[in-house]
């Protein structure tokens, strides 16, 4: 077990992947539901594919630009 | 609305260090502080020295990190902190749009450090990849000098003021802050401006990729291949796992390495050389198609997949050069100002210094293309208002060390093989032997090109050949390849990293030319939906398809004059790209100053004003040369009127254009051209006299002005306001962690 022999590279591992997600969005599940949780309490989230697509529908009716 | 409890059960911690311990904090200077920013500053001092003043045979590439890394630690922590207090004036108390208006959607308090990766991938991009590449025609200082310090006095603080006013503003973006401050006129103009400005951005950027990928099989295939990965991803993603980006984004990337690695065996094959190998006009055709299609094809089948895809690409390859360079070390022989530094007939990109490089580098030491992102996304996912110093002075500074990379990759080649690529066919007539020539008959020092320096070259990054691959992005590929290949893999691996180099820009450009498309389209809808109704309703698909075709038909209409410009295409339409992003920064820093004046704040004022009359200045200046000079090679109109007087006379050849059609291209184009240049600065002067106007106003009456902001709302909510954290903000940070997670507040509103 790699990751019980180096606990300090799991951590950074885990970190890089924390920091990947954020940064590309890959964490916005995750982040819908804590937030329901916290908004909506006793009212059931949106499952994740649903939460998904939802999220992709809201992006074609709200384009981002990318830079140049 | 339940979410504000009237009495909250349990004393929580403030949300911010006070500020007079905040201020104190700043202002201790212990002895080790003072020791590393004297340190950082010699060191500063000692790289700008060596770049200025060494004229020896060749200067090491170090000497160009140092000076540049120095400049930004020296102008973050004492010009951006000085803008802090005297322009921004944020309240670390106040709740900031993504804490008040949360939605679990855009609006989301994000942590700052992930904020500012998702903020750079955003704005950076082709832009400071290309342009530092043409510039670097007159040598390195001109370029290393305006990218450098455009950046900490420009373009930083663009990007910061922007960013911190839409955020006070609920992320409102820079076109609904134009109307709220200029008033109708202005707020039209810099509507109109954006919307016209982002056409030739992308028309320019696409010609930037089909030059890289004209009779070039390699990257037509592998390029090709990255949509049916990205439609792969996005099926994996919608069908298979949703929510797995990070997994599928490994996958891509994987395949990604397969489709260049894959692609020196098709380019080799007959049958893949056959059918991979196209001419110019026809990868443009593909592009305006494929252009047509992705904008109406659904986010998540292949814009959200690609660009999952191109962000790992940016993020990689731009810590991959960092770090090469650094490594490697390559010496650079290009002299700190070349013999194009003094003359207007350079053969990469005409025109005098003052005003052509500030406009060659736009993108990298200003950017008015920022200003929309700065006030779109990133606004609503502030967690502190101090933060935005670190994201967005932070993030320019960022893409500004971008740009010295690309500088770096671009002036680490031979200069002859660098000005057989990026002269236009026109010029080199387009053969090794014709192109050694004509390089050789430039009477530049130091360079003696030989034929089989360019077709070893060519052989080693697996190019038919590299003469006239203008554009920029192919010579930044063999600058890369240069680097990369003495750090790793020799001469052998030099055709990847070429085509690694050309794909990732391929990517991001195809990113935001499909971007771009979808943005103007529902610019578009939203201004004739003033007239006719029913272009409001975005998903009503007639409208949307119509529109979407207009603006392809636009930046396509562009594309293909550049593609099959008589005069080389990039030398005569990059000016334009220039000069429009930064008529578009100029726009961003004129709504800027209207805000800062109507906060009464006229003392520093000059903050602002300074760096919005120099672009101001330098970009009319060029605009008033593209239109006005007498002199051809720089004058649009100049060149249109000896081309249309050639043609009078029944004259069958003219200059580069051999033949009658080519004679008439060259009229219409300039002819575009002129238009499009008369077009962007009447619009941008009409936004920068409503700011001023609305800034004398502000000053005749004070108090007046309507305040504009969102209401203040106490924030509850703790985090740093830097990217260190200071100690009073570990002490903070340890009592907030004290409290009970059942009884940290929640943010946002419910439904």
């Amino acid at each position: 077990m790699a990751s019980a022999l180096f606990p300090a590279v799991h951590r950074s591992l885990g970190k890089v992947r924390w920091y990947l997600e954020g940064m590309m969005g890959a964490d916005a599940y995750r982040r819908y539901v804590d937030h329901h949780a916290a908004t909506h309490p006793g009212c059931a989230p949106m499952s994740e594919r649903q939460f998904w697509r939802d999220k992709y529908d809201w992006e074609e009716r709200n384009p981002q630009g990318r830079c140049c | 609305m339940s979410e504000h409890p009237s009495t909250p059960p349990l004393e929580l911690p403030p949300s911010a260090v006070a500020p007079d311990v905040a201020e104190a904090e700043e202002r201790r200077w212990t002895p080790g502080k003072i020791v590393l920013w004297a340190a950082i500053s010699l060191l500063g001092a000692v790289a700008w020295s060596v770049l200025a003043i060494s004229r020896g045979e060749t200067i090491n590439a170090i000497w160009f990190v140092f000076a540049a890394v120095c400049t930004y630690l020296v102008f973050y922590r004492f010009y951006a902190k000085y803008i802090e207090r005297k322009i921004a004036r944020p309240d670390d108390s106040r709740a900031t749009p993504a804490e008040y208006n949360s939605n679990g959607r855009d609006f989301m308090p994000t942590d700052r450090r992930v904020l500012f990766g998702h903020h750079f991938a955003a704005i950076a991009g082709a832009g400071p990849l290309v342009g530092p590449v043409l510039a670097a025609q007159m040598g390195y200082l001109p370029g290393t000098i305006w990218i450098i310090v455009g950046v900490v006095f420009a373009g930083a603080v663009q990007d910061y003021l922007v960013l911190f006013f839409s955020m006070r503003r609920g992320g409102r973006s820079l076109g609904q802050m134009a109307r709220e401050e200029l008033g109708l006129i202005g707020g039209t103009a810099a509507l109109i401006a954006t919307l016209a400005i982002m056409i030739i951005i992308v028309a320019i950027l696409a010609l930037v990729v089909v030059n890289a990928l004209g009779e070039s099989a390699w990257g037509v295939y592998s390029v090709a291949l990255t949509i049916p990965i990205a439609l792969f991803m996005g099926c994996y993603l919608r069908f298979i796992r949703p929510g797995k980006v990070l997994e599928i984004s490994i996958i891509g990337f994987i395949l990604l390495m397969f489709a260049i690695i894959s692609g020196r065996w098709v380019a080799e094959s007959d049958l893949g050389s056959a059918l991979f190998h196209l001419d110019r006009p026809v990868i443009a055709w593909s592009i305006i198609v494929y252009g047509f299609i992705a904008a109406i094809l659904p986010v998540w089948l292949l814009l959200a997949p690609r660009d999952y895809l191109s962000t790992f690409m940016k993020i990689g390859v731009i810590g991959l050069l960092a770090v090469a360079i650094i490594i490697v070390r390559p010496t650079i022989s290009v002299p700190a100002f070349s013999e194009y530094a003094g003359r207007a007939d350079g053969p990469v990109v005409a025109g005098s210094l003052f005003p052509f490089l500030f406009v060659t580098i736009a993108c990298g030491a200003l950017s008015g293309f920022h200003a929309l992102i700065a006030s779109g996304t990133t606004p609503k996912m502030v967690e502190k208002e101090k933060q935005t110093r670190f994201l967005g002075y932070g993030g320019m500074l960022m893409e500004s060390f971008v740009a010295i990379m690309a500088l770096v990759a671009a002036i680490s080649i031979d200069r002859g093989v660098y000005f057989a690529m990026n002269s236009s066919a026109a010029s080199t007539g387009g053969t090794v032997e014709s192109a050694v020539a004509f390089v050789n008959s430039l009477g530049l020092t130091g360079v003696h090109l030989t034929p089989n320096m360019l077709t070893d070259l060519a052989a080693n990054v697996g190019e038919e050949s590299i003469v006239s691959r203008t554009g920029g992005a192919p010579t930044l590929a063999v600058g890369i390849a240069h680097i990369m290949h003495q750090w790793f893999g020799g001469t052998a691996m030099m055709g990847f990293w070429y085509h690694f180099a050309i794909m990732f820009e391929a990517l991001f450009i195809l990113t935001a030319v499909d971007a771009g498309t979808r943005v103007a389209r529902f610019m578009l809808q939203d201004t004739i939906g003033n007239f006719i109704p029913k272009f409001k309703d975005t998903s009503w698909r007639p409208g949307a398809w119509l529109c979407t075709a207009i603006m392809v038909a636009g930046w396509g209409y562009i594309l293909i004059l550049g593609v099959t410009d008589p005069l080389g295409g990039i030398n005569t339409f990059f000016p334009l790209f220039g000069i429009a992003n930064q008529l578009l920064a100029a726009i961003a820093l004129a709504v800027v100053l209207a805000i800062v004046a109507k906060r009464g704040n006229f003392r520093y004022l000059w903050i602002v004003a300074v760096p919005l009359a120099f672009t101001a200045v330098i970009t009319i200046w060029a605009s008033w040369e593209k239109i006005f000079s007498p002199v051809a090679k720089v004058g649009y109109w100049a060149q249109h009127n000896s081309f249309k007087e050639a043609l009078d006379q029944g004259k069958e050849s003219f200059g580069t254009a051999k033949n009658v059609e080519a004679m008439e291209a060259v009229v219409r184009n300039t002819g575009v051209q002129g238009t499009l240049s008369i077009v962007f600065v009447v619009l941008s002067i009409i936004v920068i006299v409503t700011a001023i106007m609305a800034t004398i106003r502000a000053y005749r009456a004070p108090g007046t002005a309507t305040d504009t902001e969102d209401p203040r709302v106490e924030s509850r909510i703790y985090a740093p306001s830097g990217i260190i954290t200071s100690p009073a903000e570990k002490e903070l940070e340890a009592r907030w962690k004290d409290v009970p997670a059942d009884q940290l507040p929640t943010t946002g509103i419910g439904h």
